[in-house]
Formats: structure tokens, sequence, C-alpha cells
């Protein structure tokens, strides 16, 4: 089976959508043969013709040294030539077909690589006309924040400005096209765990306290979980981490994503806060850049405000309008707020889908399971009352495979799996025993002396499975002028070790901070010098979070002996060494900010 | 003493011009000057004595064209990335200042979005109206004073643009003028203009006399020290090109001490102060005990029975 894939080659690419027409020019058709699997990729570098004229000279080169195969740097210049004659080309001839690079009896599977036009000016990313009428729409209301996406970050967002003394007068829309933010209590006690589940760590638990929304996920289903162990199919060696290892009492606490939205909600109706709630989609927004007026001492009406660059306006696809000081996009990994304010990403898409499913066992499970198959981990986390939620990553051929499979056999996979499947239990460490690591032990780390233990059998599956595919996304900018990106619309991350959502609740309490600041010594909210005040906080910590997790995939992804033998020594020195997996725990219970820098 | 020492708008501007003999000072258009880096301070100095004499101070006697010329370069006293980037980085830590000691002054809650409600505010030396929009803001009936009308223009088509600021009163005039109009206002706010002033200590008498009775005075300015000299002359002149080249004397720069005492001759009791460092890493300015280059006094007003 051929992949279609559609990803991204570093920094100077993304794959969001095309603006512009499918006039491309191929540069190459590079051959990348996969040594594992009999898969052999054909990867195209081509670029759009009315881009090509945009190139400078880095631009070029880097493309070229893309277009070249596998060591064979000659073809540089090569390349490089045909770029630059293809521009002489282009520039003569306004419009141009492709120009095909043939070469003779390939396949080709296009690597579509669409590059955004640099393009300044934000007011002329209007994207499609409203789809409904736009006379149906009520009168266009002036809020100072525009929430766009209703989901756990968004609202967190929202109820972080309400528990605020100095921006709780705020006026706030959330845009967001869910019915259930208009329902009050959308969650019934008896009802069988959703397999989307997310862990928030100690850190972020303290920040839902603050804001005083934890209390409300604690009438619902939640468990608190202070044990982990981590393993992998070698069998060579395994890590068991414990909470009382840092002086905690929790490692973590594992929520269903429902329950969370429902609390968030629950309290920020229950606040003060003037909100509105649009159930509505975004279709476009418009930021004018700053004008002056000629008029003297009059007041300005928000269209005349709009026209001055001062307010941004934010049309719905149900002909609503409305205009913001400020726009915060909290709407998830494919961001409308960021593709419109023309905010460049930087990612790649992971060859992998992760399963997601809630299994029941016989007993009560309070530990968190992660093993590293070859294929990807498989991670079982309690969600209390004897359930789990499976989350495994895999390759997308087996996740359909096993999306497809009978109940009965997926259990037997998973439970296969968690056990003796694919190598043997890990006994203790290959290099002896643990009196080797005896002088490193700082305190007294109870965890070092607990033996491998196998998880608890799953018996029955409690929910159905779903399968989505991973990817790693990190906007180029948080802010730009009048908008802000929290959450995954700032950044989306592997889920093997959950901190997804937990960054995004950093990114929420960070922005209303300098919100709160900001109002503080009367600065005009969407003021780009005051949101990139918030970039400047977050974006170091996002950034070393997402360099670590794509570490552990790419660490994890390759079989090869010498690299077993060293993955399995770091697991053993990160189960043996107590400052080491005090400083593990802390970076991931969010406690540090940066890692190894206590 | 004083009266016989009234004088109107060209003494600052007689007087300044024999101090900075070389100085590009910010007078327009950059159209005019392409070279210059129009100053990041509050108080600008035309090049002519024609400005003044053509200047009118009532905005409904500007004819078409100049607005729009005014318009087309407001953008750059408020371009946050132009030239007058140290300005708009000082600033939020400047308001800060402002704001608490203001805010414990008064009595009023910090903790309020709107703290300065019902307080009249004096913005000497405004400049753009960089420090009077925040103000406004923050609840406060700003008026903003400078003596260059090209100023206010630009302070008020700016202003003009915020509903929250548009009632901001900004006027083309001096301390002293506004004194002999006899107008008093709770706080009076002079950041970055007494070591542009001739005479100190009438300035600081002006300003006493336009606070009310238990008002507050805040003046800001920069310290006469080896540092202050490295710091504001030779790198802020010379190096980085933040200012241009003879914006400060550094024999014009007040010692704290000075500050202090020529504000108690003035009957203005200095209760608190506080320095500005900058750290070049981050490039932001923050709040400091460290007063040997950038600092800020806040005084309240005694009654004095003899005045």
């Amino acid at each position: 089976m051929q992949n279609r894939q559609t990803g991204t080659l570093g920094p100077y690419f993304d794959s969001n959508d095309l603006l512009f027409g499918r006039r491309r020019f191929e540069l190459e058709q590079r051959v990348v043969e996969e040594t594992e699997s009999t898969r052999v990729k054909r990867v195209t570098v081509s670029i759009e013709v009315s881009n090509l004229l945009k190139l400078n000279l880095i631009d070029q080169i880097f493309l070229s040294f893309l277009a070249c195969p596998k060591r064979e740097f000659f073809f540089f210049f090569y390349h490089l030539a045909k770029v630059k004659g293809a521009q002489q080309v282009c520039s003569c001839i306004p419009t141009m077909n492709r120009l095909l690079a043939t070469k003779a009896g390939s396949n080709v599977y296009r690597l579509r690589i669409p590059w955004r036009p640099f393009s300044n000016d934000a007011a002329s990313l209007i994207s499609s006309p409203n789809a409904g009428n736009p006379e149906t729409g009520s009168e266009a209301q002036q809020y100072d924040i525009a929430i766009v996406g209703g989901g756990m970050v968004g609202l967190a967002f929202a109820c972080s400005l309400a528990s605020k003394p100095l921006t709780k007068h705020l006026n706030v829309a959330i845009v967001d096209s869910n019915p259930a933010l208009g329902r009050k209590h959308f969650i019934k006690k008896d009802d069988l765990p959703d397999p989307r589940v997310s862990t928030i760590t100690p850190a972020s638990i303290s920040f839902l306290k603050d804001i005083g929304a934890w209390r409300f996920v604690e009438q619902h289903r939640h468990a608190y979980f202070d044990k982990m162990q981590v393993w992998d199919y070698t069998g060579l060696s395994y890590a068991k981490y414990n909470a009382r290892d840092a002086d905690k009492e929790v490692l973590g606490c594992v929520v269903e994503n429902k329950v969370l939205l429902s609390s968030l909600l629950s309290h920020a109706q229950d606040t003060d806060l003037l909100k509105k709630i649009y159930p509505s989609r975004l279709t476009s927004m418009s930021i004018l850049p700053n004008s002056s007026s000629s008029e003297v001492g009059s007041t300005l009406s928000m269209t005349a405000l709009f026209t001055r660059g001062r307010l941004a306006k934010l049309e719905l696809e149900d002909g609503n309008s409305l205009y913001a000081k400020l726009v915060v996009g909290a709407d998830g990994g494919k961001s409308r707020v960021r593709e419109l304010a023309g905010i460049r990403t930087t990612g790649w898409n992971y060859a992998q889908n992760a399963i997601i499913c809630t299994v029941e066992h016989a007993l009560e499970n309070h530990c968190a399971w992660q093993r590293f198959l070859p294929s990807g981990p498989l991670a079982l986390l309690p969600i209390g009352d004897k359930f789990s939620n499976i989350v495994w990553t895999m390759t997308p051929e087996e996740s359909s495979e096993y999306k497809s499979m009978t109940e009965d056999d997926f259990l037997k996979a998973v439970n296969h799996a968690l056990d003796y499947g694919y190598g043997p239990h890990p006994t203790s460490s290959i290099l002896g025993s643990s009196d080797l690591f005896s002088w490193f032990k700082g305190g007294i780390s109870s965890s070092t002396s607990d033996c491998f233990e196998v998880p608890p059998k799953a018996v029955k599956l409690a929910s159905e499975r779903m399968a989505f595919p991973l990817s790693l996304r990190h906007a180029n900018d948080y802010a730009s002028k009048r908008v802000a990106l929290i959450g995954d619309a700032a950044h989306t991350v592997h889920p093997l070790a959950g901190q997804g959502v937990n960054l995004g609740f950093g990114d929420a309490s960070s922005l209303s901070s300098v919100i709160s600041e900001g109002v503080a010594v009367g600065t005009d909210i969407g003021e780009v010098s005051l949101l990139k005040k918030y970039e400047a906080d977050r974006k170091p910590a996002n950034v070393t979070m997402m360099a670590v997790l794509d570490g552990f995939q790419k660490a994890y992804s390759v079989d090869f002996g010498p690299l077993n033998i060293l993955r399995a020594a770091a697991f053993h020195g990160a189960h043996h060494i107590s400052p080491l997996k005090k400083s593990i725990i802390s970076y991931a219970s969010g406690e540090l900010r940066l890692p190894l820098f206590a | 003493m004083a009266s016989s020492k009234l004088l109107s708008q060209p003494r600052w501007h007689r007087l300044l011009r024999r101090n900075l003999p070389n100085a590009r000072l910010f007078s327009g258009l950059p159209t005019q000057h392409p070279g210059s880096v129009p100053e990041p301070q509050n108080h600008g100095e035309p090049k002519s004595k024609n400005k003044f004499k053509t200047a009118s101070s009532t905005p409904s006697s500007l004819k078409e064209a100049e607005l729009a010329k005014f318009a087309a370069i407001s953008d750059t006293w408020w371009d946050s990335e132009g030239p007058f980037k140290p300005l708009h980085n000082m600033n939020p830590t400047r308001l800060a200042f402002i704001r608490s000691t203001l805010c414990r002054h008064f009595r009023k809650d910090p903790l309020s979005a709107r703290p300065f409600e019902g307080l009249r505010i004096i913005d000497v030396g405004c400049g753009g109206g960089i420090l009077s929009e925040p103000l406004a803001r923050m609840g406060a009936i700003v008026t903003g004073i400078d003596a260059v009308e090209k100023n206010i223009r630009i302070a008020r088509l700016h202003a003009n643009m915020d509903p929250t600021t548009s009632n901001i009163e900004y006027c083309c005039t001096t301390a002293e003028k506004l004194v002999d109009e006899q107008r008093k206002f709770d706080a009076v706010i002079a950041l970055e203009v007494i070591e542009h002033v001739a005479d100190s200590a009438e300035f600081c008498k002006s300003l006493s006399a336009l606070t009310a009775h238990e008002g507050a005075t805040v003046v800001s300015t920069l310290n006469r020290s080896m540092r202050s000299y490295a710091a504001a002359i030779v790198a802020a002149e010379y190096l980085l090109h933040w200012l241009p080249k003879g914006t400060h004397q550094w024999s014009s720069f007040l010692t704290p001490e000075e500050l202090t005492m020529i504000l108690k001759r003035a009957s203005i009791n200095v209760k608190e102060m506080a320095g500005f460092v900058f750290n070049p890493i981050t490039g932001r300015w923050s709040l400091s005990d460290d007063i040997s280059v950038n600092y800020i006094a806040f005084g309240t007003k005694e009654t004095n029975n003899e005045e």
C-alpha cells in the first residue's frame, strides 16, 4: 500500500491548504527508500509558480539542497540553475503552466509543499464570503476579548480572566459551534467513560484550583495516580516512578475531556464575567492597519474604529459579526484564527496514528503504564471506577487493522502487547544488580526497589475505538496585531507524555497574567508589544517540551541494537539515579519550566 | 520675583538653543531631516522661531492639508518599533510607579481597572501623548501640554482613535501660562522634562503652583553621575543611537538630592523615589532602587502657611 503523504520538510514549508491556484514548478523527484518495509516513497519538491519569483538567494539554495538525492550534492548546482532559469522564464511569461522536470519511468507521489506567500497585509486575508445572508445577523457588538474556540483551553482562559481582579470586568465573547456549550450539565453520572481523556499535571491542577474550576472536576469521574511504570519491548530495562520520589502525593490526574469541559463551563457561567457564547463558526476575520482620523473630538462608531485599526472584525457562519479589541485563537490544531492571521507554522506529520479506547479491569488500577513497542508506545491510564484509557500509537495501516478487528481480538492484542508481546519482561538490569548505582542514590527513593509488575488485564472494551493521526506543529509566532494564539492553535505535540493540554493551560495562565498587567498600566490590550511579552514567556518552555517529546519519539522509532542498549541504559539510569528521577518527575509535572535547570 | 521672570514660550526656545547648539531636535516631518532620529523624549523643540509665531493652538483653525500631513507622520511617534521604541519600552515601567504611588496617596483601590476615576491629572511635556493615553484609560481626566504645536496635533489625532482617550484635553502652552490661568490639578506629572528646562527651580515652582492642595507631583529625570554620562550620553546617543546627539546636556542633569531640594523649596516634599534599570538581554525596563541613571520622584504638596 502506498501512502499519500502531505508533510512538511522543515521551516520553510508548511502543509496548510493552498491559497492560490495549483500551478506548480516541480524541481525534483527524489526517491526515499524505507529499509524495513517495502515501501518506496518518491518525493517531489515543488513550489508555486507564483511564489517562484519571490525566492531570494538563500531560499533558492535551500530548495536546491532539498531536491538533491541522498549524498549526491553534485546535483545541487543543477537544481540551482534550474530554479534560476525558471525564474527567468516566469518573469517573462505572465501565465505559466507547469514546467515539469521530467524523469522517465517513475510513479510520482507528490509531496506537496505549498508555500504560503509572504503576506504582511493581514487585511488581505479575507476568506470565503459568508455562508448566510449578511442581513440575517443582528447588529454587531463590541467586545474586549473574543475567544475563538470554547474548548478546554479557551474556557480555562475565560475562567482565568474572571478570577483576576483587573480583568474580570472585561467583556468577553466565546465563539464555538459546539452545541454542548449552550447546555449547563451534559454529563450524567452513569455514562461510560469517553475515550478522549487528558492527563492533568500537578501544575495544571493548581492552576485549575486557582481559577476555581477544579472543585467541579472532583464531582465527576477522575483518577489521581501516583505510580508510573515505563518499559520497552526489548526487555532490557524498565523504570518505575513514584510520586514520593519527588516528595509529592500524585503524579497527575487523568480526567475525561468532557468532564473538564463541563467543569470549566459551569464555573465560567458561575462567575460574573460578562460573556456571550456565539454558537457558530468563524468564517472571516479582518484587522486593518493603524491609521489616524482627521476628525477632532468626535466619538467614533465601531465601524470607524475598525477602519482605523483599533478593533478586529469577526464574521461568523450564521451571519453575525462582532468587533473585538483582541482575538484569542484557542481553536485547536487546525486553527482558523491562525490561518486568517497569516501566522505560519513549522512542523511535520509523524507516520503514526493513535488509537484510543476505554477498557475495563477486574480490579482498580492506580498506576499509569507505558510500554514502548516497535511502532509506537502503548499507554494504559487509569480513569477511575476500574476503567482505564488506552492510547496506542502505531502505523496507519496497523491502526486501520486494529480499529476494524473484533472486540475480543483487540482485547487479546492489547493484553498481549502489555505482557509478553514483542519481547520479554524486563527483570533486573542487564548491567548487573543495582549496587552499581548505589552511590547515585541521593535520598531514600523507594521506587528503585520496586520490581517490575505486569499491568492488569483488560477484561472488557467499554467504548468504541477512535483513531487519529499524530503530528507536531508549532506556530512561528504566538501573537500578531490584535491576535494571540493559545493551546493547540499554537502548538501540537505527540501524546506520549500527556503534555498537550497542560502546555495549553500554561498558555492560558500566562496570557491572562500579561493582559492583567497591561490593563494595570492602561495599555490597549491588542497591542503587539504586550502580546509579545506572552510569547516571550511561553515560547521557550513550549519549544523545549516539544523538542524533548520529539526526541523521545524519534529515539523510539528506530530498532537498532546499540541504540536499544543505550535506551535501556537511559531507563536504568532514570530508574536508579534519584536526583535524575526527581527532576524528570518535576519537569513532567509542570513545575520546572526547562528540564534539568532546577 | 516670580512675576518678573514670567516669560512666554520663546523663553524655552531661546534658552534651549543656547544650551544645545548642535541639537537636531524633533521638529516635525521626517522628510525634512532624513538622517535624524527624532528624540524619544516627551519634550521637543522646533528649529526656528517662525514655527512659534505661526503656531495656532485651536484645532478648528487648522487647514485640511495640514491635518492630512500630520496624520501621515503621527504614526512615527506611535510606531512602537520606530524611533520612539525606547520610550515605548520604558512607558509601562513609569506607569507602574505612577499607579502605585498615586493609588496609595489618594487611597484608591489598586486592583480596580480604572483607579484614577475623578482625578485631574496634567501631563507636562506630553509629546505625542504616550503617557497621557494610558492615564486616561485608567480613568483620569487628563490634560496634556507641550510647547511644540506639532506634538499636540499628533497627540490629538492619536487620542481620537480610541473612545476611552478621546476626552484628553491637549493644549499647546507652558506650565507658567497655566499658572497664570490659575488652574489646579490633583496630580502634576512632568517626566523627562526638567533636564531640558533652563531654570529648574522656576519650573518646579510652576509645577507646585499647578498642584492642588494635598495633590501629588511626579518628576522623572536623569541623574548627574558618571554612570549616567556613560549610559545616557555615550551609549544612548553615540553607540546605540537611541537619541539624536546633543539631546541631553550632562551638566543640566539633576542629582536626586538637588531635585529634592528644589522641590522642597517649591513646597513639595518628595516621599518616594525609584530608579529605572534596563536589562539589555530581555530588552525590558524595570523599577529598582538604583537611581544612578534614570530616576523618578513622587512628592506631595504640603500646605505652607507662609506662601
